[in-house]
């Protein structure tokens, strides 16, 4: 073999392991997925194999699927659109303020290496019968007996945004940090007020992190399983609770597969359009 | 004007991020016995419980294991797919690059779904096996992005010299690129460790029965509402996530230091 051959070999060779695990443990599981939802389920023993159109049918007819899918995406969005007003003054303000940056940047950092479901529960202090609200209004003699604030599409919200907020936060920050600030001071000496140079220059300019932000908010939020389980009510159940629930309580798998790939598809047609228009590189750059 | 508005907001943003988890930690300090407001003083009593609760140790050690495990798979891994990725002309680097990237862009149920019946279909059922598997694979982009990252900054020049000199490919990576991206590998292994240690999706899907990692335990003691002993380990487990990276980043920086990068 030539020097070259076994060069041009090399990359393969570093390349294998990490590609065979996203072949063998990934993509081949989700082609496997795509054929097992039109197997069917059989009351006992194997599910049957076969091309059923049943569990599609099942799952694009039925108004509960749907109702439910289309109210996943509701606090999905509601979810984005909280962070990102929560999110946006609050990552200008790190990107423009000179003394602080550093502190303010490690403590946007912490949250992502504090257990999620630790930050989740933690509502639950703050809102619960007992908790820091109620016992702080009975002090006060606000109210005489304590409220179930808990367990309600609200608290679902609550608990998503505040899991998502730093995501947005990150990803707004690195686009304004990247800005030049002469541009804005140029705006200014050219008449314009700062809030008009903000809005004219700084705000079109940030917009990328912006959707990036907005983007993984939205896929995270909309894949959420424990939130609704640990600070929702019975009716707040959201998508992944649907697929828990047939894969792992009815071990209706064939069902479950389908449901996880329109998941997947809906979801899928965000990120492409994403991509479309704005490229993965924004992502990657929130993510490093 | 504008400037005092935006600072007081960000202030508030601040607190309702850290407000809640400062919570956890002053409630598991609370002497009052249903861990509850008000608090009548402080004791450490709930981290004696939790010391003693068998489940939750064994929880922490299965965590503990798993965790190191799929860090230390995935790092390898991810730094070999790495290196042909900025050191190598490769055919497709973008495609290759989203394949690799594609377990963070796939809905972490959806991921926990395929997985689980692939891998029982192939008659590996639920099993540590499985739990590792599925955790090397949702952690392998994350190392991947940020080895990619050190790697482009460490500069080909030195390595052809060594090369030059008539080092070969193999010397090469241990003696000059290894040392020189031991932060981004210890970063990087770091990272895939804290999301094992703190996933809870995936592992529910793919726990066997009978194994519980540190969340899933959580989450299965949240059902009978919350206990202090819980608040206790929230508390435990800050310290630890947030502590250890803390110490992990001093170690790359004297790492850092001394290979004089």
């Amino acid at each position: 073999m030539s020097i070259e051959q076994r060069e041009a070999r090399q990359p393969w060779i570093l390349l294998t392991p990490a590609l065979t695990a996203v072949l063998l443990l990934l993509i081949v599981p989700l082609m496997f997925i795509v054929v097992y939802s039109f197997w069917l389920k059989s009351a006992a023993g194997a599910d049957t194999p076969g091309f059923f159109l049943d569990n599609w049918q099942e799952t694009l007819t039925d108004p509960f699927y749907r109702d439910i899918l289309l109210n996943t995406l509701k606090i999905a969005a509601i979810t984005t659109i909280v962070c990102g007003l929560l999110g946006y003054p609050a990552a200008y303000f790190i990107a423009r303020s000179k003394g602080n940056k550093a502190v303010l940047l490690v403590l946007l950092m912490l949250p992502f290496w504090i257990s999620y479901i630790i930050r989740t529960m933690s509502w639950i202090n703050i809102l619960g019968v007992s908790g820091a609200l109620n016992a702080a209004m009975l002090w006060l003699g606000v109210i005489d007996e304590p409220i179930q604030m808990l367990y309600n599409e609200t608290t679902v919200i609550l608990g998503l945004t505040h899991f998502l907020l730093p995501f947005m936060v990150l990803n707004i920050f690195v686009s304004l940090d990247g800005i030049d600030t002469n541009l804005e001071d140029a705006a200014s000496s050219l008449g314009a007020t700062r809030w008009q140079g903000f809005l004219q220059v700084t705000l079109p300019l940030s917009l990328p992190g912006l959707a990036a932000g907005g983007l993984l908010c939205f896929v995270l939020a909309a894949g959420t399983y424990i939130t609704p389980v640990i600070l929702g009510g019975p009716r707040d159940a959201m998508f992944a609770n649907l697929v828990y629930e047939a894969i792992i309580r009815q071990l209706d798998w064939p069902l479950g597969s389908a449901l996880s790939l329109l998941l997947l598809a809906v979801l899928g047609v965000l990120v492409l359009i994403y991509n479309r228009y704005l490229g993965m590189a924004q992502l990657a750059k929130g993510l490093g | 004007m504008g400037w005092r508005l935006i600072r007081i907001y960000t202030i508030l943003v601040y607190l309702f991020m850290f407000l809640p988890i400062a919570v956890v930690v002053l409630l598991s300090f609370n002497a009052n016995q249903f861990g509850s407001f008000p608090m009548t003083g402080l004791s450490t009593r709930w981290f004696e419980t939790l010391w003693n609760n068998d489940a939750i140790m064994r929880a922490f050690r299965t965590s503990i294991v798993l965790g190191l495990m799929t860090a230390a798979i995935s790092t390898v891994l991810g730094v070999l797919a790495s290196l042909a990725l900025v050191r190598y002309r490769i055919p497709g680097r973008n495609l290759i690059t989203t394949l690799l990237i594609a377990p963070i862009l796939v809905p972490e149920v959806v991921l926990a779904v395929a997985l689980l019946l692939f891998l029982n279909f192939l008659n590996f059922g639920k099993s540590f096996t499985l739990l590792l598997a599925g955790h090397v694979i949702f952690t392998l982009p994350f190392v991947i992005l940020v080895v990619q990252a050190r790697l482009v900054s460490i500069k080909r020049d030195v390595e052809e010299a060594a090369l030059s000199l008539g080092a070969s490919p193999m010397q090469t990576f241990f003696a000059i690129t290894l040392p020189l991206l031991m932060p981004a590998v210890a970063a990087g292994g770091l990272f895939a460790f804290t999301i094992s240690f703190d996933d809870i999706t995936g592992t529910l899907f793919w726990k066997p029965g009978g194994i519980e990692t540190v969340p899933t335990q959580i989450f299965s003691m949240l059902r009978n509402s919350i206990s202090p002993e819980i608040n206790a380990l929230g508390t435990v487990m800050i310290v630890l996530t947030v502590g250890l990276p803390l110490i992990g980043a001093a170690i790359a920086r004297t790492l850092a230091t001394r290979s004089g990068a």
